[in-house]
């Protein structure tokens, strides 16, 4: 794991006959380099995860899947297309959300719906988007402007209009951003609903928390995969282990400063009160000395994800430095 | 306890521009606050590459339009010569009339049919006709007539040149009567220079603005809608949407003109039967070639509106676009100036505006009854400059994301 190669991390499909694989795929805009070699295989009804920061490449990769943009490299199929000549092939069967609301402000609902199943020529188009309507619970909102509806009815819209045609692959460019707790339960929900029935759903995110409702997840990072796989495999896979230290405020900012001071593989940050700190395997009896040293209390805890994911840019940061003064 | 400070961040000290109030008081606070907004716009207004260059371009066009392309007492109207005799005095006065610089003589035609087809189609915009024996007539002093047909649509045009011929009948003859003539040079003039004003023969000048008015409507209002069309999309965050269908850019943007045709044809209607009932604006010819250009006039429009919407990049930048196309097409076309007036360079430039040759067929039709071989010619480079504006936008749009 600590070795991660100039491609990324490998990603491979946990099934036979996955829906979508890509592999290599690149593309730059100018110097800017967007994306620059990723890898990901997507088995049927599986709920795929993109977590990264934002300008990591995970949008762009998104568009290249869909046909929006031409890689510069690489090759793949989707859903038994080729990507780069058959791109218009695939459209047909792919749901794409895109990360800002793109439906129509100043429509409807209901004609919003009725554009989107026109555009894909669903037959009656009208009795589905009735049905749509109803089996979403957006009966009462049917005539009201787009533009005027809440964020989460907004997603909820924007959400039935991209699955209004049944697509076997549903992407979903940060679709929870900006909608409230309880609408973004709702919604991943939904997603799993659409999961169940068969669709293959990608999503992306940049909240962590939303990675563990993924099946498994890719982790962007400058264009490249840092890891990935299931939640739990990934923090396994990271090698990292946490501690949580409870005890005066004044003695944890000491502790802080030293454990960072004396083990800089190691992440210390505040939990509330608590300090939480993640080592490498290897390094957690240091820490734990440390910690009966400066007389807090130390308990093991989970690692979370935002350490694995500092853990790996660390690592990917070092590599890029060491590979650079080798040039 | 010295740790614990340290680990939080210092208490922010007293700003300057803070008063003891929170705020400065007065004068001081208000440029120190307008400053930052004078700024913030400036760098914004900078940032924008586009709309700064207009900001330089449309005054500069404008400037040099009005000095150098626009003349309001136009000079070399073409004219044609229709001429039965051959002689001396006839070619004197044709002679005459080019040295009055009105009038550029452009062809010697052969029969009245001929004639009648340059000026309905505008390729003329005087006939002189010297009618048989004319030399023979002023040496027995017969005082014959000469024939000035004028096409007389634009009455701003013709205006300041038929007045200047009526003052040559007195003047031309002078070197060919010296001698045995002398005594015709005295008292009346030895010819009459009968002028006949055709298609408006009142000089209504609405009877040529309302015309021209559903041309500039139409290049208005379509070119406007369509540029905003794409870059509206595309602001805010649909045209992702809409690319990411199994629509192709040919299917949008078909489908984003067509609605602008209906629009485009309620417009023409309102102008003309306004123009009808109030103006008394005629149709001469064939409303239904007029309904076909037309229709040619508008999608060349919201083709050349889409082109724009493909190029700008934000809704304000396709407004600016299209005024740097409206612009020269309310100057340049033969809408308010005559087009012939212009120096040569304007009217080469003036033939790539869709207006331009809109304003000839439309004026054609109804005002002179053009039939459709009258007004081939403009409608092919209606079609050329279409085909062209079409192609450009369905390659531009192809490219928009990537």
């Amino acid at each position: 794991m600590n070795d991660i190669p100039a491609e990324g991390a490998a990603c491979p499909a946990p099934c036979a006959k996955p829906v979508l694989d890509v592999r290599r795929l690149r593309k730059s805009f100018g110097a800017r380099k967007a994306v620059r070699g990723v890898d990901i295989a997507v088995c049927p009804g599986e709920i795929f995860g993109f977590l990264g920061p934002n300008g990591s490449g995970k949008t762009t990769t998104m568009r290249m899947l869909c046909g929006l943009l031409t890689p510069d490299g690489g090759e793949g199929h989707a859903l038994g297309h080729d990507i780069i000549r058959e791109s218009r092939h695939i459209r047909l069967h792919v749901g794409y959300m895109t990360q800002h609301f793109s439906l129509y402000a100043d429509l409807t609902v209901r004609e919003n719906l009725l554009f989107a199943a026109r555009v894909h020529g669903l037959p009656r188009p009208a009795r589905k988007v009735e049905q749509t309507i109803h089996e979403l619970g957006l009966g009462a909102y049917a005539d009201e402007l787009a533009g005027h509806l809440s964020g989460g009815w907004k997603q909820r819209l924007a959400l039935a209009a991209s699955t209004l045609h049944d697509p076997h692959l549903l992407l979903l460019d940060e679709p929870t951003s900006g909608v409230d707790p309880a609408a973004r339960r709702r919604f991943w929900d939904d997603i799993h609903a659409l999961a169940r029935r068969g669709m293959t759903v990608l999503v992306s995110t940049h909240y962590m928390d939303e990675a563990e409702r993924c099946h498994r997840l890719a982790w962007f990072y400058e264009g490249r995969i840092l890891a990935c796989g299931g939640v739990d495999d990934i923090i396994t896979g990271s090698g990292l282990v946490a501690l949580e230290a409870a005890g005066e405020p004044e003695t944890l900012t000491v502790l802080q400063r030293t454990v960072q001071a004396a083990l800089p593989a190691a992440q210390c940050t505040w939990m509330g009160e608590k300090l939480h700190i993640s080592v490498p395997k290897e390094l957690r009896d240091r820490a734990e000395c440390l910690c009966r040293e400066y007389g807090a209390e130390c308990a093991t805890t989970r690692p979370r994800m935002e350490d694995v994911f500092i853990h790996l840019v660390r690592i990917q940061d070092h590599a890029a430095e060491k590979a650079e003064a080798a040039s | 306890m010295s740790r614990t400070n340290a680990a939080r961040p210092e208490a922010p000290r007293e700003i300057s521009i803070m008063g003891k109030g929170g705020r400065m008081p007065g004068l001081r606070a208000f440029l120190l606050c307008l400053h930052a907004m004078v700024v913030k716009e400036f760098l914004q207004l900078l940032r924008d590459r586009v709309t700064l260059a207009l900001i330089v371009m449309i005054p500069l066009m404008e400037l040099v339009l009005f000095g150098y392309a626009i003349n309001m007492n136009p000079r070399h109207l073409p004219l044609a010569v229709l001429s039965a005799d051959n002689s001396p005095a006839g070619r004197a006065f044709v002679q005459a009339l080019a040295n009055t610089r009105y009038f550029d003589i452009r062809r010697l035609v052969r029969s009245e049919e001929e004639a009648e087809t340059l000026i309905r189609s505008g390729k003329a915009q005087f006939i002189l006709q010297i009618p048989p024996g004319f030399t023979r007539d002023v040496y027995r002093g017969l005082r014959p007539k000469l024939l000035l047909l004028a096409d007389a649509t634009d009455p701003v045009a013709t205006g300041s040149a038929v007045s200047a011929v009526s003052q040559l009948a007195i003047r031309t003859l002078g070197h060919e009567l010296a001698g045995p003539g002398r005594h015709l040079l005295a008292g009346e003039p030895p010819f009459q220079v009968v002028v006949h004003q055709r298609y408006n023969p009142a000089q209504e000048t609405a009877i040529n603005v309302v015309p021209g008015i559903v041309g500039i409507i139409l290049t208005m209002t379509l070119l406007i809608f369509t540029a905003m069309a794409v870059t509206r999309e595309v602001e805010r965050g649909t045209m992702e949407y809409l690319l990411a269908t199994p629509l192709t850019p040919v299917e949008i943007m078909l489908g984003k003109i067509a609605p602008y045709i209906i629009v485009g044809f309620v417009q023409m209607v309102i102008v003309l039967t306004a123009g009808h009932v109030l103006f008394g604006v005629p149709v001469v010819g064939s409303l239904a070639l007029l309904v076909a250009l037309t229709m040619l006039f508008i999608v060349t429009n919201l083709a050349l509106g889409y082109t724009i919407s493909t190029l700008a990049r934000t809704q304000l930048q396709a407004m600016q676009m299209a005024f740097f196309i409206m612009l020269p097409s309310i100057l340049m076309s033969g809408f308010v100036f005559p087009f012939a007036g212009m120096p040569g360079w304007a009217r080469f430039l003036g033939e790539f505006l869709p207006l331009t040759h809109y304003l000839r067929i439309i004026r054609g039709i109804l005002l002179k009854g053009a039939s459709w071989a009258d007004v081939r010619a403009e409608a092919l480079a209606l079609a050329v400059i279409m085909l062209t504006v079409m192609i450009v936008a369905v390659h531009r749009f192809r490219r928009t994301l990537d």
